[in-house]
């Protein structure tokens, strides 16, 4: 998992049957520090992330599928959780 | 899921099983800001409407294959779907983080 920021709404209507219905996001993968990097993913929100929230993301298929309860499911990255507070140690 | 550009089409007449009826096509990764990004790649059509020139998103490695009606094929890169609009306008990246950020 990582933790990301998310920087956008992704809109398609032509997509794959696992996409009905669910929201996309552009979200961009922070480093350590907070600071933007160069990863991103579009990935499915479940907790009504929106624009600037700081967010939890798995890139995970069979985890992916579990949350949103698909078998088969095309579907890796999703945002499963809104990070309230990163405390670094040590 | 990452951006992608469709940029060609592939023939194959013989495939492996499971392969049968699935458009290829060529794509040009992209990264956040829709640049291109890496080599091209050939990807497996799972919205079955892509066509070149369009901005889509695609899934990569095992989860390509769940985006294509028989499931156990081999192929490892899959759009699923084609993108009507991205809104990331800069505001968004600009707004404070909603997370509090300590380090001792």
């Amino acid at each position: 998992m990582y933790i990301g920021k998310v920087v956008g709404n992704v809109v398609s209507t032509i997509k794959i049957s696992h996409l009905e219905g669910r929201k996309l996001l552009l979200v961009n993968q922070l480093d350590l520090q907070g600071n933007e990097t160069d990863d991103y993913d579009i990935a499915v929100d479940v907790v009504q992330a929106g624009p600037g929230d700081t967010v939890l993301v798995i890139d995970e298929g069979n985890g992916a599928r579990q949350i949103l309860k698909l078998d088969p499911g095309a579907i890796r990255a999703v945002i499963v959780g809104v990070v309230d507070q990163v405390a670094l140690s040590g | 899921m990452k951006f992608g550009r469709v940029i060609g089409t592939v023939v194959a007449t013989r495939k492996a099983e499971g392969l049968e009826g699935i458009k290829l096509l060529v794509v040009q990764p992209l990264d956040e800001h829709r640049q291109p990004r890496g080599d091209p790649q050939i990807a497996a059509d799972a919205t079955a409407q892509a066509g070149p020139g369009e901005l889509v998103f695609m899934v990569g490695s095992r989860e390509a294959a769940q985006a294509l009606p028989v499931v156990f094929v081999p192929a490892d890169l899959a759009i699923t779907g084609i993108i009507d609009e991205v809104d990331d306008r800069p505001e968004f990246r600009k707004r404070e983080p909603t997370a509090g950020w300590t380090a001792s």
